[in-house]
């Protein structure tokens, strides 16, 4: 069955959703999802530089051994900051709220979200939040890491602890809408003919990502809940004086903040599967497996929170539990891994920026998710925890992982976003300073946690300062690739060259449409008959710009 | 069209509102049974019955037009269970050696 | 009307299960805290008045059936039963309130609020056995007590302004028996809320009654 082609509209500007009004009030009281996710994007983005600011601060003060930028105190505070703005504000929306936004909708055929006015809801509460935290920033900080971890936090600690916990609450209910809204959308508004099996795999990676934000996020709701009831109201709930167990607190905490991870690589995982599907111009190997595997990743993560508690004090065997079913939590990424590379034999393979991306995502996920086995396993975790080697075991599958599939994401469907193409060169330019940039920064991080540097240190021992001055170096380069973007992805706004519906030959209902879409998505609703990634029916583009207009 | 879920008349729900209190009854007398260890496992039970007959008839999860639901209700209970049975792993086993 | 109806469905559901799970963490702590310290947790539920606890508990059961009876109102098209309904569904709330109320003032009176005046003396008697109890782990049971019937009775006040809100739309008309979904999906909210207490009630009122 051919596949409907909307033919190239004409000169005459039509009505899309960036033109269909252009008031204050039309884009801040707008239920669209396409614009909701742009109201996201300007507000994520301002987020992820301002966590970026407090990562150079950090990287500036690790450039000597001394604590000589800023006093130990102060170096608390920074760290939190990053953390806190990077991990709330910044990793768990990025995909979901902005690519998940735009997206789902029109990659199932339809013309919104389930609930458009709760969509909008979730936006303004990220930005309430968003702005009770800036607040606490400006009011002096909190220096508990931004784990919170109790007595330290519920007892000792002189900064703005509930006043951040608050924010956490609130920016969690953003996080909770936008999951519930995704569920329902997913089981209630799928076009005609589109079977859970016809899916994109971007969908179930969305899908399994909203289960975790409804099952996880409440929890780490009470357990701010009760941090700020004991810290106000010497409620001891976690108080060793009372017959209290810190450690209570950090099992709440884990319980849905070892699931977040999954929040945030899932969806980046579900671009990674579009990216290699297009530019390998092949349906995934393995799709079913691909689709369940997500599932899994969601489900398994829920088992496996303790492992962060090793050396916290819990009991032997339960370590042993939680670290056997930590090995298991890993083999649908790996899957996912194999079935990605699987889907690159006889793929008719190009190398746009998107697929750099892609690229770069299966490398460094990889790295970052084998060094997540190591700290599983309890003896070389006892050795390592709390040092570099965590840190950069991290940020290899947060940057590595989220930050690529997001960028990668953010250029492939860019044209259908704003309409327009965005500069090539200077595209892969700027992924190449990613890459090295990054590796620069983070490899060296392995090697000072394994010769014993700890994290969240302000001074260090003066031999390790040569790996410390390689990664703030590394991280230099970083933000050029990261500031890159930012500048051409403006520039193409009004010179880029005029993107048609669908510039790169790409399978999915959300290339059927103009780019940009209307505001209703599609005239008429699509009838689906035909598979995912149908790409044995689609001509493959040998030049992504041909059919794009001049500017 | 929207009738058919709740095809149960008020005499049913009446019926089931006193089967609840009727319960709850129970559960108190229970309470002041020296059951030994099984006490808090009866108080519990009764809960669980009086909860399972809440969420299928007063919610309407019996009879309602999918499985979907009740797919729903399970996994948050299920999820619930997992919190609460992993950190008593933790706890259960502190003092063994 | 079908589509939106389930679907506004589905949504309220998902919702009620971050309830659940919202409400899971309070109850995690209590569970892992019962069983360190049995002996403070059966004296502290023993000064808790069985009485106001199982009326409650009967207070909300019976407001569960109402807003089934509610709802069945909205169904049949009758406009007054319907309003009727409600109305005794919040009153039963503010009723279950106002018997919280009174056990926390006498909570508030006996020094059991947790706190710098906390203070409890009493024992955990165990089949006529008065066992001494640690004051500060009797402190622990209360701030449990406190956090877990406060964040409860938080969830009714919401739900009775909630109904509240609905009685006076319904009143005005907006219910038919072609579109009653706020009905029904306020009255989900409301029977989780149910459910949740009637865990609470065995869980804080009934730990070690035998004597």
């Amino acid at each position: 069955m051919a596949t409907t082609v909307i033919p190239a509209q004409p000169t005459s500007k039509p009505t899309n959703y960036l033109n269909d009004g252009f008031t204050l009030k039309s884009w801040l009281l707008t239920t669209d999802h396409k614009r909701i996710a742009m109201l996201y994007l300007v507000s994520v983005t301002l987020f992820f530089f301002l966590g970026g600011f407090f990562a150079m601060l950090i990287r500036l003060e690790l450039l000597t051994p001394q604590g000589d930028l800023v006093s130990a105190d102060t170096y608390n505070k920074i760290f939190t900051a990053h953390g806190m703005i990077m991990v709330f504000f910044f990793l768990i929306p990025v995909v979901p709220a902005i690519l998940g936004n735009f997206l789902v909708p029109l990659m199932i055929g339809a013309k919104d979200l389930a609930f458009p006015r709760i969509n909008l809801l979730s936006w303004y509460l990220y930005i309430i939040a968003g702005g009770i935290m800036i607040h606490v920033l400006l009011n002096g900080g909190v220096d508990t890491g931004w784990t919170l971890y109790s007595p330290f936090s519920t007892q000792f600690s002189n900064t703005n602890v509930i006043e951040a916990g608050i924010a956490i609450f609130i920016v969690g209910f953003s996080s909770i809408f936008t999951g519930l809204n995704f569920i329902v959308t997913v089981h209630r508004m799928r076009a005609p003919g589109l079977t859970w099996s016809r899916l994109p795999l971007f969908i179930w990676a969305q899908y399994a990502t909203s289960l975790i934000m409804i099952l996880g996020t409440p929890v780490i709701a009470i357990t701010t809940v009760m941090l700020a009831v004991e810290r106000l109201f010497h409620l001891g709930i976690f108080d060793p004086k009372l017959g209290g167990d810190p450690l209570l607190f950090q099992h709440l905490f884990w319980f849905y903040s070892h699931p977040a991870v999954y929040i945030m690589i899932l969806p980046s995982m579900g671009v990674i599967s579009e990216l290699i599907a297009c530019f390998s111009h092949k349906r995934i190997f393995g799709y079913k497996i691909v689709a369940l595997s997500s599932i899994a990743i969601a489900v398994i993560g829920f088992l496996v929170w303790a492992h962060h508690m090793f050396v916290a004090g819990i009991s032997l065997y339960a370590a042993m539990i939680f670290s056997f079913i930590t090995f298991f939590v890993g083999v649908p990424s790996a899957i996912k891994v194999f079935n990605w590379t699987a889907t690159l034999y006889r793929g008719a393979v190009s190398f746009a920026t998107p697929m750099l991306y892609a690229f770069g995502f299966i490398g460094l996920f990889t790295i970052g998710g084998l060094t997540g086995l190591f700290l599983a396993s309890l003896g070389i975790d006892v050795h390592v925890t709390d040092t570099y080697f965590v840190v950069s075991h991290f940020h290899y599958v947060m940057v590595g992982g989220v930050v690529m599939g997001y960028l990668g994401g953010m250029h492939f469907w860019w044209p259908k976003i704003t309409g327009r193409m965005y500069p090539e060169g200077w595209a892969k330019l700027s992924a190449l300073f990613v890459f090295v940039g990054f590796n620069l920064t983070f490899f060296p991080q392995f090697v000072l946690g394994y010769v014993g540097m700890p994290r969240r240190y302000w001074q260090y021992p003066p031999e390790f300062q040569v790996l410390n001055v390689l990664s703030t170096a590394g991280a230099s380069v970083l933000a050029v690739g990261y500031l890159l973007p930012m500048i051409y992805f403006a520039w193409s706004l009004r010179y880029g060259p005029i993107a048609g519906p669908n510039p790169w030959g790409a399978a999915g209902l959300e290339w059927q449409t103009p780019s940009p879409p209307p505001t209703t998505n599609f005239d008429e609703t699509p009838v689906v008959t035909w598979e995912a990634y149908n790409y044995d029916e689609i001509e493959p583009k040998h030049d992504f710009l041909e059919g794009t207009g001049e500017r | 069209m929207s009738e058919h879920e709740h095809s149960s008349s008020r005499a049913f729900y009446v019926a089931l509102g006193i089967g609840l209190l009727v319960l709850t009854a129970v559960t108190v007398k229970a309470a002041f049974i020296n059951l030994g260890p099984w006490n808090p496992v009866v108080a519990l039970l009764i809960a669980t019955v009086k909860a399972t007959l809440v969420v299928l008839f007063f919610m309407h999860v019996k009879g309602a037009s999918e499985k979907l639901t009740g797919v729903v209700v399970v996994a948050g209970f299920f999820f619930l269970a997992i919190l609460l049975s992993l950190s008593m792993a933790d706890y259960l086993t502190r003092s063994w050696r | 009307m079908e589509q939106q109806k389930n679907t506004a469905s589905l949504g309220m559901w998902l919702f009620l299960v971050t309830e659940i799970m919202f409400f899971g963490g309070l109850f995690c702590a209590y569970l892992i805290y019962r069983l360190m310290h049995f002996n403070a947790f059966a004296a502290g539920s023993q000064s808790l008045d069985i009485r106001w606890g199982a009326f409650n508990t009967a207070v909300l059961l019976v407001s569960s059936l109402t807003v089934v009876l509610a709802v069945r109102a909205a169904q049949d098209g009758s406009r007054k039963q319907l309003v009727a309904y409600l109305v005794i569904t919040i009153l039963l709330g503010l009723t279950f309130l106002g018997v919280k109320a009174i056990e926390y003032k006498e909570k508030f009176e006996k020094h059991h609020v947790p706190g710098p005046t906390f203070s409890f003396t009493e024992k955990f008697d165990d089949n006529g056995k008065q066992i001494p109890v640690a004051s500060n782990e009797a402190e622990l049971f209360f701030s449990l007590y406190f956090a877990m019937t406060g964040m409860h009775a938080l969830h009714m006040i919401i739900g009775c302004g909630l109904f509240t809100v609905l009685t006076v739309l319904a009143w005005k008309g907006h219910y038919s028996p072609g579109y009653y979904t706020p009905i029904e999906n306020a009255g989900l909210y409301w029977h989780l809320v149910d459910i949740i207490w009637i865990y609470l009630f065995p869980l804080l009122y009934l730990i070690s009654r035998h004597s």
